[in-house]
């Protein structure tokens, strides 16, 4: 097999311990790279600011749920009761924010719960069942006890070679390269 | 003292001669076990082969959820007057069922979402069993307003889709704003634990050896890669779909308790209802959660995940809002005495002296009385004690439905239209089903969805935290 006429996803290394992996990610952050990714059984306390992630942009989509959803109920609640069949209850108003609020509120919160879940998968790209990094026969363990550092070939400081001593300099143990 | 602080060298000499006392937290997980033990103990219980406790319990729930579907079938076939509902009691055993389950829930999101934004840590172990709890009851709970509306097949008519008069629902009833409620409620509890779950689920895709078990869990877990870019907005999205769950959930039984409250009937219409439904309701959940996780922790052998802390802190909660519902059931009193309304005090001395009064007193002595045990540390560990205290818990909370349901309803303001509702066997079966039906999903739960969230009680592991040595 030629490397060269095949395409290569990244580098990858495994470690065994939480803090190994965290220092190692603030120092793969120091040394700037931007294509990369630490791979992790659990959320790592603190790990967005070791790798230099920005906040999540997961919020944006839960306000704009959230939104839709007050907007949708008042919607919901006016055109049935107030225009396309105007019900007279008690002699009130046809509609006010008032006596509908429950359905707003819940209304309200449905979407935006829509907004944050499918913002989670929107934002992960996710489904994606074909990723490269499944075809590494180590990666199994990722999802148990195993923490893993990638590389992706795409950052422009990716350099097969010189990564894979960068990663060696880490303290990674076992280092793969994981092809297309 | 105040300027102790503003200089290090002025440090008090007593301070080097003393140690300070350390605090210990009671440690979460014991015996020191590791990631891979917390994986292997709780990818197992999907691996391995069915136990043969599985399968006859799994057959003794189908039959008894039979009970429930028969209980319906006969129901739709012959007519409502096959349940016990007649003039002047409207709202019979269906009414209390909904409740009751829809109160079991509470306690799941409760554990999942208010105590994951008090960053109480002992909740990780519980978690995912209390929310398939919840969205179990919501099942078992919304089959009962659905078939009390009598015409099932009409049912749709809850929704907001016009009838065949182009009529809408009306959105001043309360009724309508439970359908909002109760829909709401179970989607989100659906979504909350589904997303929860994905790392989980990804965890038993990369063990799985057979192709059906690796196919079924691909798809489960939606390609989940563990990436911290993942993760990042995982946990984003988990804190979000924690801080919507909070006010749902106590949105959901203070319109529940809408139902009862927003009407004109003496012991129904009182302000206190919604925060004593929201204290109830918890009360009752974490019964249940402890009625489902001391066998399964038994069973599955999880006392290292699941140990005397958490069984613990579960007492204290129930005997936290025991005694908020002891207190609401005496302001309720007071409330009735102070308010100079005939109809409603007497709505009150008839609930504790009246032709229920069997009834009120098995609900005080359920939910007052017995869980006052959990003050002592001795009862909090013997677990058969806790056990079947919980068992009373749930028994004293279904009768305090049934108490406000029905006293309010068999005596109000005519005494020439009082009557005594009984249910009928058409009832009890239905009821009795529930917990069939209950019991058959959440062994399909155990069985095939990780019990326990890896990923959640592995980051409260003390080797988890990246500056630990």
């Amino acid at each position: 097999m030629n490397e060269r006429n095949e395409r290569i996803h990244g580098v990858a290394c495994t470690f065994r311990k939480v803090s190994d992996v965290f220092h190692a990610a603030e120092k793969v952050r120091d040394a700037g790279w931007k294509n990369w990714d630490v791979h992790t059984p659990f959320p790592i306390h603190g790990m967005d600011q070791a790798m230099g992630l920005p906040r999540s942009p997961v919020p944006r989509l839960t306000l704009l749920g959230g939104v839709t959803g007050f907007i949708t109920g008042c919607l919901l609640t006016w055109y049935m009761n107030s225009y396309d069949y105007p019900l007279i209850v008690g002699g009130k108003p046809y509609w006010s924010v008032i006596f509908p609020f429950p359905v707003l509120y819940e209304c309200t919160i449905l979407f935006a719960a829509f907004g944050t879940f499918f913002g989670q998968f929107i934002f992960n790209r996710l489904p994606r069942h074909n990723h490269p990094l499944f075809d590494l026969p180590n990666f199994a363990r990722v999802s148990d006890d195993t923490f893993m550092i990638v590389l992706e070939a795409r950052d422009p400081r990716f350099h097969l070679d010189e990564s894979r001593n960068f990663l060696q300099s880490l303290g990674g143990q076992e280092i793969t390269v994981i092809r297309d | 003292m105040a300027h102790a602080h503003d200089s290090s060298s002025e440090r008090p000499a007593i301070l080097d001669k003393v140690r300070p006392a350390e605090l210990p937290r009671s440690p979460l997980i014991l015996n020191n076990r590791g990631f891979h033990w917390i994986t292997d103990k709780v990818c197992t219980i999907v691996e391995e082969d069915t136990p043969l406790w599985w399968k006859v319990m799994f057959g003794v729930a189908l039959f008894v959820a039979s009970f429930t579907f028969i209980g319906l079938g006969y129901l739709v076939s012959t007519g409502t007057g096959t349940w016990g509902l007649r003039s002047p009691v409207g709202w019979g055993w269906a009414i209390v069922n909904f409740v009751f389950w829809v109160g079991i829930g509470h306690a799941g999101t409760l554990i999942s979402a208010i105590l994951c934004l008090l960053r109480q840590k002992w909740r990780t172990s519980i978690n995912r069993a209390a929310e398939a709890m919840t969205i179990f009851a919501v099942c078992c709970a919304g089959l009962f307003p659905l078939f009390h509306v009598g015409r099932v097949w009409f049912g749709w008519w809850l929704f907001p889709l016009p009838n065949q008069n182009g009529i809408w629902p009306q959105f001043r009833s309360p009724l309508e704003w439970d359908v909002f409620a109760v829909s709401t409620y179970f989607t989100v509890s659906t979504l909350f634990w589904y997303m929860g779950m994905i790392p989980d689920l990804g965890t038993i895709r990369d063990r799985a050896t057979t192709w059906w078990r690796k196919a079924f869990y691909s798809v489960l877990a939606m390609g989940w890669r563990g990436g911290n870019r993942q993760w990042s907005n995982f946990e984003m999205a988990y804190l979000l779909l924690a801080g919507l769950s909070t006010p749902l959930v106590l949105s959901v039984h203070t319109i529940v308790s809408f139902d009862f409250a927003v009407s004109n009937v003496p012991g129904w219409h009182t302000t206190i209802f919604p925060p004593y439904f929201v204290a109830g309701a918890i009360f009752s959940g974490f019964a249940m959660v402890l009625t489902l996780m001391l066998p399964l922790r038994a069973i599955y052998r999880l006392h290292d995940v699941i140990n005397q802390y958490h069984v613990d802190n579960m007492c204290k909660i129930i005997l936290a809002t025991g005694t908020m519902v002891g207190y609401a059931y005496a302001t309720e009193f007071f409330i009735a005495a102070y308010s100079g309304n005939s109809f409603e005090k007497f709505a009150f001395v008839n609930r504790a002296f009246g032709q229920y009064a069997w009834a009120y007193w098995i609900m005080v002595s359920c939910n007052v009385i017995t869980p006052q045990l959990f003050w002592f540390r001795k009862v909090r560990e013997n677990h058969s004690l806790v056990w079947i205290i919980c068992l009373f818990v749930n028994v004293g909370m279904w009768f305090e439905r049934f108490v406000i349901t029905i006293t309010s309803l068999a005596n109000d303001y005519l005494p020439s239209s009082w009557g005594y509702y009984s249910p009928t066997i058409v009832d009890i079966f239905t009821f009795f089903g529930t917990f069939g039906f209950f019991s058959v999903l959440f062994l399909l739960f155990v069985r095939f969805l990780p019990l326990l969230p890896m990923a959640e009680v592995k980051m409260v592991a003390p080797q988890a935290d990246p500056h630990a040595h």
